[in-house]
């Protein structure tokens, strides 16, 4: 028997910031641990808290964007709990008055709308890093401050597909509005799945299991649907009292979730309104000015690509999924590009090259978006094939140089009209048989004929013109 | 030389009447008597560092710190074990103007461990003595600083105030304890005990060396985000004001002490000498009375709201990043190790408290509570300090107590005498006692406290109360 699932999701997302959230430390992604620390990201006695404006500023354009109630006041509160990751013994959170409460954003899951209802998103800082070895552990205080946003959903989500859609599109607005990078590989996004089935014709919830620190979405879509069939197991064989509410962990290696803690385990986290950070007014003039300066996101940018540059729904979907191609894209258009050939360029070949290898990022890779604007313009002016510029792109990744350079390194260059003319006359002078072979119906004699302009031209000559050129003169 | 005060001092460090050296050494010298007798410090700073600013009056002056401020490349122990090997590697905002001011540390100075405790004999190096008598306490929790400003170490000391933390003990050594208005001072370096109640002062022999010292550290500090602006308040400027017409009041209730003892009825007695004393000097003085039931939470929010801070702030004392390691293989035991061995059985019962009131199932009843309570009570004053310029009372139930007495427990019946002064920290008022006495040859002090931000009034007001008796600039006399 099949069960409806119902899921929420608490997705963390580290922010984008010059210094930490409370701290002055940078705010960097850094392979030297213990490299971004101040005084408070280790708590030393009598250090305090500093609250970053502009990480409240980007909170409150996010709890914006999710149509959330905002309130009059930027509040912090206090987690209290022990751990060697927590220096300070307690996290600053907000926990009474998040920055963003009963929000709801529409997303498209496989074709179709889904309204997300969003509980709240607040503002928080990280945790240090631990890392485990044999009879040892070590604590990297980089991460330590660093903020954090965390978005609570409703339990309104029916499955990993729309789960994970959801996250996307969320993963999308913080890099479209620049508020996260939102790298699974730099660990800056982590989810907790809370998952429960029930019978299809019913209201009553089941219940709910958590399971904590699910740090990317393919392994958010692996816990949802093993979470659905183990608990479906369990009660279609009549176990479902071994269902029990708890909070468990992924492990990636398996594929399956492990029981961490009950809920009478569960821990009292104390919360109390941070004193060191007075209540923080936030005026109605200050949220309408971050929402006027949310920047146009993927499905802003997607609908202007499908009218106003005629791309297909498919092609202006790849372009968006990620805003630096999409930014490559709009940079190529800037600067004059046919978008549907910019978009060709990008979505097979770019993106082909890009997909070969992990070293290879929109950032890195050789061919910028005035390359493509070259490569374009060389064959919109007849001076390359499209054949040759399929060479060109693959000679400018290898050679590291301009699309002319290449053509003139490869003279790929199309001769100019008066020489191919010249050359075309050669070869009707030379060929009487096989025009009139054409002209008594052998078609094909004109495909020879072509070929042998392009063999006299050393393939230079642009064979449509070459082969207009040959049925104008016979 | 050490006993004149900041202003003469300066004078004749400028006219080389004396060398600023010569100065510091004698004030070191000092602190290792002083310590001999009454147990006062923590560390003496014999190897000094200063920097020279000719500008401020300030220049070349010694002074202690409470062991509780953050001092670079000098032990800072809060005189607890958890934290007794403990050297910075920055200084506390104060700490550091002062120094930028030219003035030299010398000491730092014993307090009731992390400022949690009124008796000053729960140091992790033993308890302080008072100077005036060494069989009595200075109470605490700033007692090395009291001690030692009242020994004539040094002009001044930077202490902290929490409940009382400086006024009490400023008065039980015969000398000034000034508690600015919360945020006028900043507190980025001073170790944390409760962050709501938490304020950063000084301890002196006159009114005028307090102003003076918290016109040199006051300010807003962009590492602390309770500090606000006070550039324009010069806080000595308006201390010889005529303070005719200026009104008082004390509180009705908090003077109603059932069985008073003999040298309480003496301290009530000299409390309303200075009473009459301000009415002749032209200050009304007005009795109101405030519902009991509301003054006898004053103990009860203080535990509360304090304890359930305390708990939080020093979680971060796990022996993990700094302070000893805890024996065990197991990360938790480890920080329970350090925890246990590090803290006295007065803080663990705190820490019990603080967390039991922040409990889910009891944060409604218990810690929401005493916010609002404390809510009710500030309210009631804001009310009144709209027609009065400052509430004055005596400080706690006489003179200092004997050392044997100190029970080290906290207390169960109410005597408001003795916790009237929290008021001033659950509403962030200015607070500064003043000696008006001696009982049992013991000095004995007068508290004045008014309106937020208000501070040059009750400078103002105990700067003439304390030029119109003899208890300026004293020096205790078992020292001496």
């Amino acid at each position: 028997m099949a069960y409806k699932a119902v899921i929420g999701l608490e997705f963390h997302c580290e922010m984008k910031s010059h210094t930490k959230v409370f701290s002055k430390a940078k705010n960097d992604y850094s392979k030297v641990s213990n490299s971004n620390v101040q005084p408070l990201d280790m708590a030393f006695p009598g250090t305090l808290p500093v609250l970053n404006k502009e990480c409240v500023r980007k909170s409150i354009m996010m709890a914006s964007i999710l149509n959330c109630d905002i309130p009059q006041y930027m509040e912090f509160d206090r987690k209290n709990y022990f751990y060697p990751d927590l220096p300070k013994g307690y996290q600053i959170t907000q926990f009474f008055n998040p920055v963003g409460r009963n929000g709801k954003i529409t997303i498209e899951v496989n074709g179709e709308e889904k309204e997300v209802l969003i509980h709240d998103i607040h503002l928080e800082e990280d945790t240090a890093s631990l890392d485990h070895y044999y009879n040892t552990s070590c604590i990297d205080y980089n991460r330590a401050g660093v903020p954090l946003l965390e978005l609570v959903t409703e339990p309104c989500l029916n499955s990993a597909d729309e789960a994970v859609a959801f996250l996307e599109h969320i993963r999308s607005i913080y890099q479209y509005t620049d508020i996260s990078e939102a790298d699974s590989k730099k660990g800056q996004i982590r989810c907790d799945v809370n998952v429960s089935i029930m019978d299809e014709d019913s209201d009553e919830l089941g219940t709910r299991v958590e399971v904590k620190n699910v740090n990317s979405f393919n392994s958010v879509r692996d816990t949802i649907n093993y979470e659905i069939k183990r608990q479906s197991e369990l009660k279609s064989s009549g176990k479902y009292d071994e269902v029990v509410q708890e909070t468990r962990r992924f492990d990636d290696e398996t594929g399956t979730t492990i029981r961490m803690r009950s809920k009478e385990d569960a821990i009292d986290y104390k919360y109390f309104t941070e004193p060191n950070i007075p209540k923080y007014r936030i005026t109605k003039e200050y949220v309408e000015s971050i929402k006027n300066s949310i920047p146009e996101l993927a499905r802003e940018r997607k609908e202007k690509y499908i009218k106003d540059y005629n791309l297909s729904n498919y092609d202006a979907g790849v372009l968006v999924r990620d805003k630096k191609i999409s930014d490559y894209f709009e940079e190529c258009v800037k600067l004059g590009t046919d978008p549907k050939s910019a978009s060709n360029w990008i979505t097979t070949r770019l993106l082909g090259e890009i997909n070969k290898s992990e070293d290879i990022t929109i950032d890195n890779i050789y061919i910028r978006p005035e390359m493509i604007h070259e490569l374009v313009s060389l064959i919109e002016n007849k001076k390359i094939s499209t054949d040759q510029a399929k060479k060109v792109f693959a000679l400018m990744l290898e050679e590291k140089q301009m699309p002319s350079e290449i053509a003139k390194k490869y003279s790929m260059e199309v001769l100019d009209d008066s020489l191919i003319d010249s050359i075309v006359d050669e070869v009707i002078s030379e060929n009487a048989k096989a025009i009139e072979d054409y002209h008594n119906g052998r078609t094909n004699m004109l495909d020879y004929l072509v070929g042998e302009v392009m063999k006299e031209t050393k393939g230079k000559a642009n064979p449509a013109e070459a082969k207009n050129k040959m049925i104008e003169k016979i | 030389m050490l006993n004149y005060d900041i202003t003469s001092l300066n004078e004749k460090l400028k006219n080389n009447e004396i060398n600023s050296e010569e100065l510091i050494k004698q004030s070191i010298k000092k602190c290792h008597e002083v310590q001999e007798k009454t147990n006062s410090f923590v560390t003496i700073v014999d190897e000094f560092e200063s920097i020279s600013n000719p500008k401020s009056i300030l220049n070349a002056i010694p002074f202690g710190a409470k062991d509780n401020f953050s001092t670079k490349g000098i032990l800072s122990t809060g005189s607890s074990n958890t934290l007794k090997d403990y050297i910075p590697f920055f200084d506390a905002t104060v700490i550091k103007k002062l120094k930028e001011s030219g003035a030299v540390l010398v000491g730092k100075t014993v307090l009731d461990e992390l400022g949690m405790g009124g008796t000053g004999t729960t140091g992790h190096t033993g308890r302080v003595l008072n100077p005036w008598n060494t069989k009595k306490s200075t109470s605490g929790s700033s007692a090395g600083s009291a001690s030692s400003v009242a020994s004539g170490c040094y002009p001044f000391a930077l202490g902290s105030d929490t409940g009382d933390s400086i006024r009490k003990p400023a008065a039980f050594c015969g000398i000034v304890g000034y508690k600015p208005t919360y945020g006028m001072v900043s507190r980025y370096g001073l170790f944390p005990f409760a962050c709501s109640l938490d304020t950063v002062g000084v301890l002196t022999r006159n009114v005028k060396d307090a102003a003076i010292v918290i016109n040199a550290i006051k300010g807003q500090d962009k590492n602390d985000m309770t500090t606000w602006d006070s550039s324009n308040i010069d806080l000595t400027s308006k201390l010889e004001n005529d303070v005719k017409g200026k009104k008082l009041f004390y509180i009705k209730e908090v003077l109603e002490v059932i069985n008073p003892s003999e040298e309480t009825k003496e301290h009530l007695n000299n409390f309303y000498k200075t009473i009459e004393l301000c009415k002749t000097l032209g200050i009304d003085v007005e009795e109101v009375s405030i519902d009991k039931t509301l003054l006898n939470a004053l103990p009860v929010i203080y535990q509360v709201i304090s304890c359930a801070e305390a708990t939080s702030n020093m979680a971060n004392l796990t022996g993990i990043s700094f302070g000893p390691r805890g024996n065990s293989n197991d990360i938790t035991e480890m920080i329970k190790d350090h925890r246990t061995k590090g803290f006295s059985p007065l803080i663990k019962r705190r820490f019990v408290i603080g967390s039991y009131v922040l409990q889910s199932q009891n944060q409604e009843k218990y810690y929401l509570n005493a916010k609002r309570v404390r809510r009710l009570l500030v309210n009631k004053m804001n009310e009144l300090f709209k027609s009065y310029d400052g509430l004055i009372l005596p400080v706690s139930s006489g003179p200092a107590t004997d050392i044997e007495d100190c029970a080290n427990v906290l207390g169960k019946s109410v005597n408001l005498l003795e916790e009237h002064m929290q008021i001033a920290n659950y509403g962030g008022y200015p607070s500064i006692t003043i000696p008006n006495g001696f009982i049992s040859n013991l000095p004995v002090g007068v508290n004045i406290t008014g309106k937020v931000k208000d501070d040059e009034n009750i400078l103002n007001i105990a700067y003439i109360l304390e030029s119109n008796m003899n208890y300026k600039n004293q020096i205790a006399k078992e020292v001496e």
